[in-house]
């Protein structure tokens, strides 16, 4: 028989007893240095959310491990005493996959932090989670090497970070995501198995467990260490930066651009409401005329960036675009991006809250996407500025509210929850990139029938028997889909507000 | 559900009653492939091939969908409509595969080093499990991150989860212009060239070598491509003759792939030399080395895990394993996975591991 049992789980918001706290700080103290457990409430308290702070938990215990045998240590004592383990990067995550559970601990991989090794002839960096994101392309540039996928948060999130969420970045339609550039995980499952999985030769035998492990959101083990693929940086990379004074003809723009047999580095979109309030922050030279407009990235050699470029604007102009700038210089190309790259922390500046979504659908819709959000604009009585990964379809709407005004976070919550049934609908799915976390669980409901959400805690169970890593998170229980709705929750504003999102 | 869906269901379903293993099959192109233990019942056959159609395809999205049974030649000929092909060139072996089997068993031809493997292109699947359910999992859009990825898991699965009944898939626009070059290079030199251009951003599709030869492939926009030419060197390949060398390296046509005992050794694209006699051939830019005629099975196996990889008897008696062995706690996890998606066990009895 398919065992449809779900994981018992304890009530992730229910407090320890003292004893109980005491008991499994003293036996993570026995195995560890002083410095790595921390169980004073003043300790603990920066651990209660991750970059989505309107979730936010109390852990019970937070270790800081510095070597990959502490880790194992602490896995073991989690895993004898039954306690649930929340592992954890650096805390940008959008999803509140790193929010702790209240009777567990939290594993922060922060101090593995090492580039292990660099290999430029192989071009693979092994690393440890702990290492950021940007750190390993500044590490291979002087090799001519980078690392692609680039979530905006890069200059502060991890690589083991990226490993649990799969994240992606403004240039993934050409390089990929985390799965299409991580080669090799090394970690530990619950039960204290120290595997490999992948290897810096391809294709090995067995199943692709690899694949399953990344973007598992910290379910299924913890990760130790990370073969990364690196490739050559493009000699050249320009922008082109077109306006459109319709939402509909930019996004069948998009289309033209891919049946046009091109796959730009970058293709991204804003609508209005998103040049306006980027506008006076960064200076980006956006037209403010244009209901949207599109950025599209050609890389390479500078002849075929050239020839490139002169068939993007051929296809622009052909699809209505009315105005059409090109980067000059490395300078004016950061500058056009940087409009763009900070449209979350200028969302947080026009509005006193937004609630960021990250939704796909299948790019012909995005035309579609936009009137429909326009109405749940009226419907809702809510502002929604427009940042698209355009090219691949993932929709960053950021509904703009004031969690001070009574009734305005239900209504956001509304909204975007309408916005995530939309992007099933039209034949997409919830997230893109950000991960379900604890934020998206109940549109997990929407998306997988019960029957589906029971083959994910079955391949739950076959990596973390016992169910204590990251309980709660990600796959949503039949009983949950059934509160599905009158859940109450909380919206804040992101932490770090200065940090580049996607 | 649709009516010959129903009818695999019901098959599904009767196995699952009576506890009688069901043998998936396609074209059965690749038979030859996987374990085959020989003291478990080889199963009932089910053809997939009656279950076959594109279901969608959208040149502007660079995705397609079909039903499992759907032969690889009418997606090319859909595809290649549109100037658009599958980046991961899966094998034909000199006839016509099912989707369905080209993402069960996961191989890819010689662009997976730059485009990538089946897994990297694979959207979304509809799976029917051991309990006569149709699962869905990923879509047809290039991001997404709800749930686990059970598509990419699927690949390679040879079957083991169940009927994968269909596929959306990412495709990619074909290259403006193709163009091999052939240099003349000792084996070792020849790795040792491919890493060096690996590493500089040169339009590189393909390298493999063979008798004394490189051959590299150029795919991109005409200007890259005739640039890295320069770089590169070597002779300029007639593009009838560059298709046929390539064709027979993905479709297994090659004169090697004939040889009655073959092993497939994939380790990193650096590692030096292997010290295995008889015919060779290196593919993927040095990450894949063919080695035709007998040799010592724990040789083999040993000589590849001390470079980093694994080995595999592509062709020849396996007494020992066709597959390189996994270790203990890996092996674990696929049991019970085995067990979460068929715990009766009837898809595809022992054909990934043999006890499983």
């Amino acid at each position: 028989m398919i065992d449809l049992d779900e994981p018992a789980q304890s009530d992730p918001a229910h407090p320890p007893t003292p004893q109980r706290q005491e008991s499994v700080a003293a036996a993570l103290r026995a195995v560890l240095p002083e410095d790595c457990v921390l169980w004073r409430e003043e300790e603990r308290r920066p651990y209660e959310c991750d970059g989505l702070t309107a979730f936010r938990q109390l852990p019970m215990v937070v270790t800081l491990p510095h070597t990959e045998e502490q880790v194992r240590a602490i896995l073991s004592v989690c895993h004898r005493l039954e306690v649930p383990v929340v592992a954890r990067g650096a805390g940008t995550g959008l999803s509140g996959g790193a929010m702790p559970h209240a009777s567990g601990v939290v594993l922060s991989l922060a101090r593995l932090n090492r580039i292990l090794e660099l290999d430029p002839v192989a071009r693979q960096a092994r690393v440890q989670p702990g290492v950021r994101n940007l750190q390993v392309s500044e590490a291979a540039a002087a090799h001519g090497l980078y690392y692609a996928p680039d979530p905006s948060s890069q200059i502060a999130c991890s690589i083991g970070g990226n490993v649990a969420e799969n994240s992606g970045g403004v240039h993934c339609l050409k390089y990929g995501l985390t799965v299409h550039n991580v080669l090799r995980v090394r970690g530990y499952t619950i039960e204290g198995e120290l595997i490999e999985l992948g290897s810096s030769a391809p294709d090995g035998p067995g199943l692709d467990l690899l694949a399953a492990v990344i973007g598992s959101e910290g379910l299924l083990m913890v990760v130790t260490e990370v073969t990364l693929k690196l490739i050559p940086r493009p000699q050249l990379a320009q922008l082109v930066m077109a306006s459109f004074d319709d939402v509909g003809k930019a996004g069948d723009a998009v289309a033209a651009i891919i049946s046009a047999g091109i796959i730009p580095a970058g293709l991204e979109m804003m609508d209005r409401k998103a040049t306006r309030a980027v506008e006076p922050f960064v200076r980006a030279g956006y037209d403010l005329d244009a209901e949207a407009i599109l950025l599209a990235e050609a890389d390479g050699t500078p002849e075929e960036v050239a020839g490139q470029v002169a068939e993007i604007e051929r296809v622009l102009k052909a699809a209505g675009a009315t105005a059409i700038a090109v980067s000059r210089s490395e300078t004016e190309r950061v500058r056009f991006w940087s409009g763009r790259k900070n449209a979350f922390p200028a969302a947080g500046r026009v509005s006193p809250d937004y609630y960021c979504m990250d939704g796909t659908i299948p790019r012909k819709n995005v035309g579609r996407m936009l009137k429909a959000i326009e109405q749940m604009e009226t419907q809702h009585q809510l502002r929604c500025m427009n940042v698209f990964h355009a090219g691949d379809g993932n929709l960053h709407p950021l509904i703009l509210f004031d969690a001070n005004v009574p009734g305005e976070w239900a209504r956001a919550d509304r909204f975007g929850a309408q916005i995530l049934e939309l992007c099933v609908q039209l034949g997409g799915t919830i997230t893109g990139e950000h991960g379900v976390g604890i934020e998206k669980i109940n549109s997990m409901c929407v998306q997988f029938s019960p029957r589906e959400r029971a083959a994910f805690f079955g391949i739950k169970r076959a990596f973390d028997p016992v169910g204590l890593l990251n309980p709660g998170k990600t796959i949503p229980t039949l009983a949950r889909c059934a509160e599905y709705g009158k859940m109450h929750v909380h919206a804040g504003a992101l932490p770090h507000p200065d940090l580049p999102r996607f | 559900m649709e009516t010959e869906l129903l009818r695999l269901r019901e098959q599904v379903l009767t196995a699952r009653r009576d506890r009688t293993p069901l043998r998936l099959r396609g074209a059965g192109t690749k038979d030859f492939y996987g374990e085959h233990p020989t003291d478990t019942p080889a199963g009932a056959l089910i053809d997939l091939r009656t279950f076959s159609g594109i279901i969608d395809y959208e040149p502007s999205e660079l995705v397609i969908t079909a039903r499992c049974g759907t032969p690889l030649s009418q997606i090319e000929a859909a595809l290649a409509g549109h100037d658009q092909f599958l980046g991961f060139e899966p094998p034909g072996f000199g006839a016509d595969p099912t989707l369905g089997g080209i993402v069960a068993c996961g191989l890819s031809g010689p662009g997976r080093m730059s485009a990538g493997a089946v897994r990297d292109f694979v959207l979304g699947t509809s799976l029917l499990a051991g309990d006569g359910e149709l699962l869905r999992f990923g879509g047809r859009v290039m991001k997404n991150v709800a749930g686990f990825d059970v598509s990419r898991l699927l690949c390679g699965s040879l079957g083991i989860f169940g009927i994968i009944t269909q596929v959306s898939i990412k495709v990619l626009p074909r290259p403006r212009l193709e163009e091999t070059v052939r240099l003349e290079l000792a084996a070792e030199a020849a790795v040792q060239a491919f890493n060096r251009w690996g590493s500089q951003p040169l339009p590189i599709s393909a390298a493999a070598w063979y008798d004394g030869a490189a051959w590299v492939r150029l795919s991109g926009a005409p200007p890259a491509v005739r640039a890295a030419h320069v770089r590169i060197g070597g002779e300029r390949i007639d593009p009838t003759a560059a298709q046929q060398w390539w064709s027979s390296l993905r479709h297994f046509t090659h004169l090697l792939f004939s040889n009655d005992t073959l092993w497939r050794l994939s380790v990193p694209q650096t590692a030096a030399p292997l010290e295995l006699g008889g015919e060779k051939l290196i593919d993927w830019g040095g990450a894949l080395r063919w080695y035709a005629g007998e040799q010592g099975e724990r040789d083999v196996r040993q000589i590849a895990r001390r470079a980093g990889g694994t080995a595999m008897k592509w062709r020849g008696d396996a007494p020992a394993g066709r597959f390189h062995p996994l270790v203990p706690a890996v092996a674990e996890i696929h049991r019970r996975l085995k067990r979460a998606f068929d715990p009766e066990g009837i898809f595809n009895p022992g054909r990934l591991l043999a006890d499983l």
